[in-house]
């Protein structure tokens, strides 16, 4: 056990698999010499050589692009786009090949791949540097989407994402690289994709979140604890797509009243996702509208007003305090 | 400070063995063995034959809207000739000579253009990448592939297809200069065919040549004239030696022609004239090889009939195969199927077996709106 970051973290994963399979390599842009501009790859190069650990030239297509054609061949690359503002530059890699190659050729090839990117806000950078952008992906048939929320759910679904044999899109939240340690095990640790973690149980409301939300909604869960004597109970997503429907309907058939809490805009996003499968799921046992608390739908706001614009504890405790008082 | 000229200089080849007029480069001439040639001509018989029989399955609805390859046989065979059954080969969606070359069956690729996932599902021993149909997003993939060869120590060289309109997207330059700074063993072979749809080379790009494109890169270039099977041989054999003992990749600019439609849904005369299809014509890559294999008497009797008989038979295999069943559909999506795909293959099995959606084979009236020009139902 060692009490690391997030950073140090995704760090072990990396380097645990490396050292336990030869065909992880590393592709980026500065993530060699450099260690990535968080320094989520920092030292991997100088163990593992600059054949594994490839500082690429600056061109996030050819990143893509060029993992999916070392997938097919059975490598098992691990991508970093250096921020998710920049990903648009290979999303038809994203979304035409790495996603449907196992589809467009029946299983005969598929593409074991990992594409880590930072997203979201928190560390008062420029436009293309705090979006939160999860929805492009989640709704792309063929992906997978995870987004861990600390440093130990980061490694263990970092390690189970290089291991998944289909391509993984891996959000790392900026706002979480150095905001907690944890307790982190020395041997190698996975969590399943696709499951999510009921992280505070509770009789009363469900509070759906996940990434930097997912504290946020713990912190709100808190606070109306303490102040309401109200219980929430709190679930972590941390796979987005494919979402654990189960895991959400099974809560809010017990609770009857859920709020979901994201950073990405609001229309179209993961909630509206999320509040539709507890109406599938859940609508007898509904005592109140499933409330969204999410970002504005507006593309940037700059980060000197990210406090109106990303969700923060008093939001969620608000949407939760209306959503009781239904 | 005086302004100096920086090395190297660059220049761009261009080369030509057997011309239209059926002179012949004795010293370029490779050295291909007479079974060799004859398996060359009979490749491209068959892609020329096979591609006007697609054209009228096409207009009998039997196969939907494909791209026909007739005026660039060369270009493709030249170049797929040199490959190993190892060694890998990536399509566009214009490579259907080349493809049979590799080991397509027939009837595979036109299940696969008759709208059947099945047929776009390379056998498991083969070392070919399906038909992409986004422009020039294939190339970063045979980098990549490319790369993987020389990180596991394998002996394979890929070779990647595009056309001259791809040379335009990103991708391209992005996968050339990633294939240079790599050093990887990828051959790019580009089949200049002077159109991109209706958008003529001129206003593709101000560069005398795509070849010269390469240079830019570090990677070396050649124009060949794509309708000059010999030439295209030669300088593929060139390039994909060079890639096989580890120098690095090359880009070949075939110059041809596409003498058909863009697609089976286009229609040509809108964009150009009926002189210009006639003067390439007269540089028919069928036409000069036949008369170089007709001096040399390799010439084999009976050919076209025999290939003829061999495409019919694999319509008829084509057309025996009962539609796959649509169930199939959510099976490779991922490894495993989640619970929300199970669940909407549950509500299709439903939909299915109560009659409520059409099960294959599709109805028989015709859609109201065509998709595209040119297009009909396809009766399967
Ligand atoms: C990225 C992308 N943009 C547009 C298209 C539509 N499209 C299909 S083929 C084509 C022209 C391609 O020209 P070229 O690269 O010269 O190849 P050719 O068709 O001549 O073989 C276009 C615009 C596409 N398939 N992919
Ligand atoms: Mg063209």
């Amino acid at each position: 056990m060692a009490r690391l970051n997030m950073v140090k973290a995704l760090n072990l994963a990396l380097a645990q698999e490396m050292e336990r399979d030869r065909d992880v390599l590393i592709l980026g842009e500065d993530v060699g010499v450099d260690g990535g501009v968080f320094r989520v790859t920092d030292d991997l190069q100088r163990t593992f050589g600059s054949q594994r650990v490839i500082d690429s030239p600056l061109a996030e297509a050819a990143i893509i692009g060029t993992a999916v054609g070392m997938a097919l061949y059975g490598l098992k690359p691990v991508c970093e786009i250096q921020f998710s503002g920049f990903a648009f530059q290979c999303f038809h890699q994203v979304e035409n090949h790495a996603a449907r190659y196992r589809l467009r050729t029946q299983g005969r090839f598929h593409c074991q791949m990992v594409i880590r990117m930072p997203y979201g806000g928190g560390v008062r950078a420029l436009e293309h540097h705090t979006e939160s952008e999860e929805q492009f992906y989640a709704h792309i048939p063929g992906l997978k989407m995870v987004i861990p929320s600390g440093p130990r759910n980061a490694r263990a679904l970092l390690a189970s994402a290089i291991r998944d044999p289909d391509p993984v899109v891996f959000f790392e939240a900026k706002a979480l690289y150095h905001a907690a340690k944890e307790e982190v095990p020395d041997e190698p640790e996975t969590f399943p994709i696709g499951k999510a973690r009921v992280v505070s149980e509770g009789r009363d409301l469900t509070l759906v979140a996940y990434g930097a939300m997912a504290r946020v909604a713990l912190e709100a869960a808190e606070q109306v604890r303490a102040e309401d004597g109200a219980e929430a109970e709190v679930i972590d997503l941390l796979t987005i797509s494919p979402l654990d429907r189960e895991t959400i309907v099974r809560s809010v058939a017990k609770t009857g009243r859920a709020v979901v809490v994201h950073e990405a805009a609001r229309s179209f996003g993961p909630g509206a996702e999320i509040a539709a499968s507890i109406m599938e799921g859940a609508f007898l046992s509904l005592e109140a509208p499933v409330r969204r608390v999410t970002a504005n739908d507006v593309a940037f706001v700059g980060f000197a007003r990210e406090k109106a614009h990303v969700p923060d504890a008093a939001r969620v405790v608000a949407a939760v305090r209306e959503t009781l008082a239904f | 400070m005086p302004r100096t000229v920086l090395e190297p200089r660059f220049q761009v080849e261009y080369l030509s063995i057997l011309d239209s007029d059926g002179n012949l480069d004795t010293a370029l001439e490779p050295k291909l063995s007479d079974d060799e040639l004859r398996a060359l001509y009979r490749a491209m018989v068959l892609g020329r034959r096979l591609d006007e029989r697609m054209v009228r399955l096409q207009r009998q609805g039997r196969i939907g809207t494909f791209a026909p390859i007739k005026g660039q046989e060369a270009s493709q065979l030249g170049s797929v000739f040199t490959l190993r059954p190892t060694d890998w080969m990536v399509p566009s969606f214009r490579e259907t000579a080349a493809m049979i070359r590799r080991g397509w069956p027939i009837e595979k690729l036109l299940l696969f253009f008759a709208g059947y996932l099945e047929g776009g599902q390379p056998a498991p021993d083969q070392h070919d990448l399906p038909v992409t149909i986004p422009v020039a997003t294939q190339l970063p993939h045979a980098v990549g592939l490319a790369y993987a060869v020389q990180y596991r120590g394998d002996d394979a060289v890929v070779m990647v297809y595009f056309g001259d309109g791809a040379t335009s997207e990103g991708d391209f330059h992005e996968a050339l200069n990633f294939a240079g700074v790599w050093q990887v063993p990828v051959v790019f072979v580009c089949q200049n065919n002077q159109w991109a749809i209706s958008v003529p080379l001129k206003k593709q790009t101000h560069s005398k040549t795509i070849a010269q494109k390469a240079l830019a890169y570090g990677v070396p270039g050649l124009q060949v004239d794509g309708n000059d099977v010999l030439a295209v041989h030669a300088a593929a054999r060139e390039a994909v030696d060079r890639a096989r003992a580890g120098d690095g990749p090359t880009l070949i600019e075939c110059v041809t022609y596409r003498l058909g439609v863009h697609t089976t849904a286009d229609d040509p005369t809108k964009y150009r004239s009926e002189e210009e299809v006639r003067a390439w014509e007269r540089k028919d890559p069928l036409t000069r090889f036949r008369a170089y294999l007709e001096k040399k008497t390799l010439l084999e009797d009976g050919l076209e009939q025999r290939v003829d008989a061999d495409i019919a038979a694999a319509v008829a295999r084509f057309e025996a195969m009962g539609p796959p069943d649509p169930l199939t559909l959510f099976d490779h999506l991922y490894a495993e199927l989640p619970p929300h795909l199970a669940e909407q293959r549950a509500e299709l099995e439903r939909r299915l077996r109560a009659g409520a959606a059409p099960a294959a084979p599709a109805p028989e009236t015709p859609p109201s709106a065509t998709p595209m020009r040119g297009q009909r139902l396809t009766r399967r």
